[in-house]
């Protein structure tokens, strides 16, 4: 496997007050993916984004970025990473142009027209180049972050919460942006509290909570791993008990025997499948239904379980 | 990459950028603050009073306005240049670009410094409609204006970086700075001071600046020149190894 384009080890952060931010970090980022951290308000997310990025101060562990170590080469790594923040945190009277262009320069590469105008173009901002920010829209305003953070060409981005407060058709543009820049060959790491996004964009998710990763995994294994199926059926007459030829599969009556729940599966359609045959098995038995309700478990499910699970223990 | 000097480039322009775009606020307003002095102490009262170490009144006040002009305006240059990224949170893109105290000081302080070298220039041209002055020592007026500049743009960095609200940022040059330099023989010489205020004001560090300035002008002043440039050289370090600090610890600038 390539060497991970950011590397995390034992990352803590523990603020004045006593605060556990994040609490023994360990992550891998691959080069080129999209990468889905996904907790609760104040799990730890930012303050993870924001060690890397230079905005906090680890307490302890390492952060190891394009092969190197962030504390030892710091200016040359975060030459190389964006940071998109989740504040709308810009000089509201200063031009697109100038904000965008100051923000390359600040990162230490020389003016490019042609590169600003690009970026400018590909976010739909050309046309309000010469507006100030505090003329735009939100969801413009936030383009103008995104433009910014792109505007130094970063191999490493980090979006915190790039969708938060903003409309279905922007977030559904800023999707298309992202997916844009990683077809670039940018790798980006985005903290989302919308399951939907980290489902709709990601290549791998996160799960974190209190400052611990619960879980990381690609997308599609996780949903096999903890994806479940859940059908219920109405049955025409009440069962008293479930029928023998049904107990090999992870079947329940419930509502007093005027139901029957399927939970099984693994997120890959076994459960479909599973459900096909209960109901092959009772129509072979003669048991009649009304309706089928079937189910898969979404990352957000799989989420809430984890995240419970932890409350709990 | 070493020292980002694009990036330090780029703070610099946007910061002088800034004053431009408030030029009535940043220029016009402290040159029109000091021709009023000009007018009032120079030449109303000035023509009343007498030579001052067979300098005129006029004249003789003229380094310690220009001093006047100068702590305040660099000072709420460079702290309001800091203050507001952290105010307003776009600190985020600095902290986390390529730059260092280097690239930050010669952004910063560079800019909020020029400003007032610029400020400081259109006062001595200014000065020159109301009073006639010749400066005895250019090369040094030069050099202890820059240096003056530089010390105070570092302290403004510090005052912008320890402020947690606009109050705390006024509170320095209004309480402090202002009265200091009133006192600070802006208006008149320490000798003219009765014992034992004469030596009390010798442990206010503004009066070894007035004074420097002064020796540069007219070639005689309160304190020798060595001292006061040896004060001057003394706040810079004092101000450089708090920056040292900040910068090393992330103190108010990194969580």
């Amino acid at each position: 496997m390539n060497e991970p384009i950011l590397k995390l080890s034992g990352l803590t952060k523990i603020y004045p007050g006593g605060l556990k931010a994040l609490d023994g970090v360990d992550l891998e980022i691959r080069k080129g993916e999209i990468f889905a951290l996904l907790g609760p308000n104040g799990a730890g997310k930012t303050t993870l984004i924001g060690a890397v990025c230079g905005l906090v101060r680890p307490s302890a562990g390492k952060i190891g970025v394009f092969g190197t170590d962030l504390k030892s080469d710091w200016r040359s790594a975060r030459a190389r990473i964006g940071l998109v923040p989740q504040e709308m945190a810009t000089d509201m009277f200063e031009t697109v142009w100038h904000a965008v262009s100051y923000s390359r320069g600040l990162f230490g590469l020389a003016p490019n027209k042609v590169r600003i105008e690009e970026i400018l173009r590909s976010l739909s901002l050309w046309e309000k180049r010469h507006a100030q920010i505090r003329e735009l829209s939100g969801g413009m305003k936030r383009r103008v972050l995104i433009a910014k953070a792109m505007a130094h060409e970063p191999e490493l981005l980090f979006l915190d919460e790039p969708t938060a407060g903003v409309d279905v058709e922007l977030r559904k543009d800023m999707w298309r942006q992202i997916d844009a820049m990683r077809a670039r060959g940018t790798t980006i790491i985005l903290t989302t509290h919308y399951i939907d996004e980290a489902e709709e964009m990601a290549d791998r998710v996160g799960i974190i909570d209190k400052g611990r990763i619960l879980m990381v995994d690609d997308k599609a294994s996780m949903m096999t791993r903890l994806g479940r199926t859940e059908a219920h059926i109405a049955l025409a007459q009440p069962l008293a008990a479930l029928p023998a030829e049904l107990q090999r599969l992870p079947v329940e009556l419930e509502d007093g025997g005027h139901s029957l729940r399927y939970r099984g599966g693994d997120g890959t359609g076994k459960g479909k499948g599973e459900v096909a045959e209960l109901t092959k098995a009772l129509s072979a038995l003669g048991i009649d239904y009304v309706g089928i309700d079937v189910r898969e478990s979404s990352l957000e499910d799989i989420f809430v379980s984890l995240v419970e699970k932890r409350k709990a223990a | 990459m070493h020292f980002n000097a694009r990036g330090a480039w780029s703070i610099f322009t946007r910061e002088l950028m800034r004053a431009f775009r408030t030029a009535f606020q940043s220029i016009l307003a402290p040159v029109m603050t000091t021709s009023l002095y000009f007018i009032v102490f120079g030449s109303a009262i000035g023509n009343r009073m007498p030579d001052l170490g067979g300098v005129s009144y006029g004249a003789f006040i003229i380094p310690g306005l220009l001093m006047l002009t100068l702590l305040g305006e660099t000072t709420s240059n460079a702290s309001f240049g800091i203050y507001m990224p952290r105010f307003t949170g776009t600190i985020y893109e600095l902290l986390s670009a390529p730059v260092g105290v280097g690239e930050t000081l010669v952004g910063f302080v560079g800019a909020a410094a020029v400003k007032s070298l610029i400020l400081a220039s259109i006062i001595l041209a200014t000065a020159m409609l109301f009073v006639d002055y010749t400066i005895a020592h250019p090369i040094w007026a030069v050099i202890y204006i820059v240096l003056v500049a530089a010390s105070f743009a570092l302290f403004g960095f510090i005052l912008g970086i320890w402020a947690d609200s606009f109050e705390k940022l006024g509170i320095i040059p209004m309480l402090f700075l202002t009265p200091l330099t009133f006192l600070g023989g802006t208006f008149y010489s320490i000798d003219m001071l009765p014992n034992p205020w004469d030596t009390i004001a010798l442990f206010n560090p503004i009066v070894y600046l007035v004074s420097g300035l002064r020796w540069t002008f007219y070639g005689s002043a309160d304190v020798s020149f060595a001292v006061s440039l040896a004060m001057t050289l003394a706040f810079l370090a004092a101000d450089t190894a708090i920056i040292a600090y900040i910068f090393k610890t992330g103190w108010r600038l990194r969580e």
